[in-house]
């Protein structure tokens, strides 16, 4: 009896608690992310050249100052070399001067060069003096519901994680070109975005806008998807220390567990009056 | 030590007597493991161990924690992505203690529920449910002045709209909720102050499991049957039981390691699927989330605070006959108040004479329902308002009430047990064949 | 006894020791982390090492970094202190020794041994006492290209107790034991030393 009703109330949780995060109206693609599941990991040359996306566009409007530039360098990431950090560190260019105290140079008022144990700036800017504000890229992919489907039930996300690098590539490939004024500030119009209008131009990223060095073809696609990808490892760079982390724990439980069934079994056969086995 | 009678410790070695005579500390721990406990107990009965391992792991990973949290509206959320980011090992240590907070209310739903089907709150075990029940309470406060410390969006306007709860309170209600934000609005004040109780209610709820385990080693287990251990002879009492070390110490690791295995599955795979999104954005008082939801373990009661608007009778006439002091808003907070005092006062409320469910036909399909309901709850707490949710919560908050206040009550007259067997030995037996004889 | 208990026994017993033994590994593989946490966190050693521009540092100037959470002092020599400091006889020296970090140990205390350069033109040290830690004050002391007689340029002067360092760093006279260690350093450029 007990047993039926707790199985029942466990299913009924599990979807409930799917369906907390169905998303209404905004459509969110799915994408095959090399990262998702519990054994799947960053491909480094794709966040390269996401990093590539964000350094050459993004970054004129958002900031990343969560992010610590020597990460970059670190394993289970880019794995950039130091030298290769460092250089990217000094060609970063201080954009809201305002808003980053720690990188001015007090003797000349100047942006100092910047290094490897510094964060990414942050950039507060409002862009186009629209009074719009273009929000931190640290935590963006965290922060996204994104992708809850199939139909809603939200077992997608329990099975491919949180969905927030897909709610990106969304965002990044859904604009319709419509534009509309509002207020005095243009919407543009946008599938994957709630409510459909957002202030971020549909010219924001564009096919063709960075020359990867790989030769990979640079698509609206392949550049969305770059990015996405980029800034879910920037949200969190230790993911897979922490899928290693889980898998060694769960095997060592795993082996634990059984040692424990057996020895539980042995033990309770002499009070059960059964045979050993 | 009352209880059941069984062999307590003997001290034998010259040092032994020595430390018995002055601290009979070790007199303590034997009796405690070697505690006589009913043969029968079924898998219902592990969660007692897997409670007291999450409260020792929220204590410890919270004390790493806190080692590198800073409570400042302008740094909190920082420290919490510098844990993740740069600590050795952070971001492993702070996804289990934010999971932790959910297997935690898992097990202790599991335990409550264990308890409500098999009477575990009947006479004599009154005194070791209602302390259950306060730290069941103390969790709640604990787990949402933790919620608050990351300073996302959703903790900070989840600290805004629990803590308006307080202005409902007539007359008092706006000075109380300033005293306990230390302001107009939740800012600094508020952060260091729930940082500071979050760290303190764990130890208060470890010495209330301390008199919870004492209270009932000294009343015995209950068990499925709801029939008491026989305590005439050594002999009854050792038919009947078993001592807790080994057999119950393996038996309940055995669950705790496969309920971690899960866990960590969880915790290493997908560590943010139970949490908000909404909870990555730094708290902005200029903003509000598009939808304010708790976490899951919170919202059945979040449903019954929102179920009492003011078309539902009740919420009229409790207006009317207190000219007004109780409002809706009042309403919604007394009766998620009273939704677990009911709990609390169950083992007065029900009045039949059988004590596990197993031998109560009516009753397992009311409690049936109850579960059911409880789920339901949880539902309606997670939707968005709308006309529909807010008559499925109305109905299902009612039969909430209508279960302690009136069906446990009545169902004590009304039915009529099936027979339960004479002995936990004789349970025992039908299960397992004979007993090596 | 039968030998089939027997047999039974020890199997029993195996099966128990190897769930002890799993647990224990389970037990000791969560308290590691725990433990490690405390220590230096990626973002503080990520400051173990840090490049020093000295380009604008101009003769008979010093620089203070911080370094490790210490102040490290880079010195750009003048002729008149490296020629003080090298006709230092070494049976003047309280610590003959290098303590340089750069050099295998067994060095002495000759003004050679403790520069970054071979022309003795850049001195790179810790800035604290080695007495108790205090950060001595720069161009003073009776040590420096002047002596006793006229204090000001070079040497180093420690306002706690008195100790007083040469023009190559080295205890001369006061409380302090040693010579100012000289830290991991070295030319990755003309203008940039890194240290660590």
């Amino acid at each position: 009896m007990f047993r039926k009703i707790a199985i029942s109330a466990l299913s009924a949780l599990v979807l409930t608690s799917g369906a907390v995060r169905a998303e209404e109206g905004a459509e969110t693609k799915d994408v095959a992310f090399s990262f998702e599941g519990p054994f799947g990991t960053f491909d480094e040359h794709q966040l390269q050249r996401g990093l590539q996306v964000y350094t050459e566009v993004c970054s004129a409007c958002h900031g990343l100052k969560l992010l610590r530039i020597g990460s970059l360098g670190e394993p289970g990431g880019l794995n950039l070399t130091d030298d290769m950090v460092k250089e990217y560190a000094k060609g970063i260019s201080v954009v809201d001067t305002l808003n980053n105290p720690g990188l001015i140079d007090p003797a000349t008022g100047q942006p100092r060069p910047l290094t490897p144990a510094d964060h990414f700036p942050v950039n507060d800017s409002y862009f186009q003096g629209t009074g719009a504000h273009a929000p931190d890229l640290s935590v963006m992919a965290k922060a996204r519901k994104g992708f809850s489907g199939p139909y809603g039930l939200g077992t997608n996300q329990l099975f491919k994680g949180m969905g927030g690098p897909e709610h990106i590539y969304s965002i990044l490939t859904s604009f319709t070109g419509e534009t509309k004024e509002q207020a005095g500030v243009t919407l543009y119009e946008n599938k994957a975005f709630p409510g459909g209008w957002m202030a971020m131009p549909n010219t924001a990223l564009a096919a063709g806008q960075v020359t990867y060095a790989d030769g990979t073809e640079a698509s609206l696609d392949q550049e969305s998807k770059d990015v996405a990808a980029f800034l879910m490892w920037a949200a969190e760079p230790r993911m897979m220390t922490r899928k290693e982390s889980g898998l060694k724990a769960v095997i060592i439980l795993g082996l634990l567990s059984v040692l424990l069934y057996l020895t539980n079994k042995r033990l309770w056969s002499k009070v059960k009056g059964k045979k050993l086995a | 030590m009352a209880g059941i009678p069984h062999d307590h410790y003997e001290p034998k070695s010259g040092f032994e007597k020595w430390l018995h005579s002055r601290l009979p500390v070790v007199s303590l721990v034997y009796d405690t493991l070697m505690i006589p406990t009913p043969k029968n107990l079924n898998w219902m009965w592990i969660w007692g161990i897997v409670l007291t391992f999450c409260l020792v792991l929220q204590i410890v990973t919270g004390i790493i924690l806190a080692m590198h949290y800073t409570p400042n509206v302008d740094l909190a959320f920082a420290s919490v992505e510098h844990i993740m980011r740069d600590v050795n090992g952070g971001v492993m240590i702070r996804y289990l203690h934010a999971n932790g907070a959910s297997l935690f209310f898992f097990s202790v739903y599991c335990h409550i529920f264990r308890g409500l089907y098999y009477g575990s709150y009947k006479a004599p075990r009154e005194v070791t449910w209602v302390i259950g029940m306060v730290i069941y309470f103390l969790m709640i406060a604990t787990a949402f002045m933790g919620y608050v410390l990351p300073w996302g969006q959703m903790s900070f306007w989840g600290a805004t709209v629990i803590t308006g709860l307080f202005s409902a309170i007539p007359g008092v209600g706006t000075s109380l909720q300033e005293w306990l934000l230390g302001g107009f609005a939740v800012g600094n004040a508020t952060l260091n102050r729930f940082f500071s109780l979050h760290y303190l209610l764990p130890f208060v709820i470890a010495g209330l499991v301390g008199l919870h385990i004492w209270a009932f080693h000294t009343t015995g287990n209950n068990n499925p049957t709801g029939v008491e251990v026989r305590r005439g002879s050594k002999a009854e009492v050792e038919a009947d039981t078993v001592p807790f070390w080994p057999y119950y110490v393996v038996k309940d690791l055995f669950a705790l390691a496969v309920i971690l295995t899960i866990f960590f599955a969880i915790v290493g795979f997908m560590p943010n699927y139970l949490g908000d999104p909404d909870n990555y954005i730094q708290a902005n008082p200029l903003q509000t989330p598009a939808a304010i939801v708790p976490e899951w373990y919170l919202l059945p009661f979040y449903a019954i605070l929102r179920s009492f608007d003011n078309t539902v009778w009740a919420v009229q006439f409790a207006h009317w006959i207190t000219f007004g002091i109780v409002d809706s808003k009042l309403f919604g907070v007394l009766a998620m108040g009273a939704a677990i005092l009911c709990m609390a006062l169950a083992p007065w409320l029900d009045t039949s004479s059988v004590r596990s469910g197993r031998y109560r036909p009516m009753f397992k399909a009311w409690f049936a329902l109850l579960v059911i309901d409880f789920v339901i709850l949880m539902w309606c707490g997670s939707q968005h308002p709308s006309t529909f949710t807010g008559w499925v919560g109305l109905i299902a908050a009612t039969y909430w009430f209508a279960y302690f206040l009136v069906i446990l009550p009545l169902l004590g007259v009304l039915e009529k047990p099936t027979l339960a067997p004479a002995s936990i030995e004789e349970d025992f037996k039908s299960h397992y064949g004979k007993a090596a004889e | 006894m039968s030998q089939t208990d027997d047999h039974a026994g020890s199997r029993r017993d195996f099966l128990y020791y190897a769930t002890a033994g799993a647990g224990v590994v389970a037990t000791g593989a969560a308290v590691w982390p725990l433990v490690n946490q405390m220590n230096p966190s990626a973002d503080v050693k990520a400051l173990a090492s840090v490049d020093v521009d000295v380009s604008g540092v101009a003769e008979g100037t010093q620089l203070t970094v911080l370094w490790r959470g210490k102040p490290v002092f880079v010195r750009h020599r003048t002729a008149d202190e490296i020629k003080t400091a090298r006709d230092v006889k070494p049976e003047d020296l309280v610590d003959n020794s290098a303590e340089n970090d750069n050099l295998p140990p067994g060095g002495d205390g000759s003004d050679t041994n403790r520069t970054l350069d071979k022309d003795g033109k850049w001195l790179v040290m810790m800035g604290v006492c080695t007495h108790l830690g205090c950060v001595p004050l720069g161009d003073a002391g009776e040590f420096g290209v002047g002596g006793a007689d006229k204090p000001g340029t070079g040497g180093w002067f420690c306002p706690c107790h008195g100790s007083q360092y040469d023009t190559a760093g080295r205890i001369r006279k006061g409380p302090a034991p040693k010579n100012l260690p000289i830290p991991v350093a070295a030319f990755t450029s003309d203008t940039v030393i890194k240290l660590g």
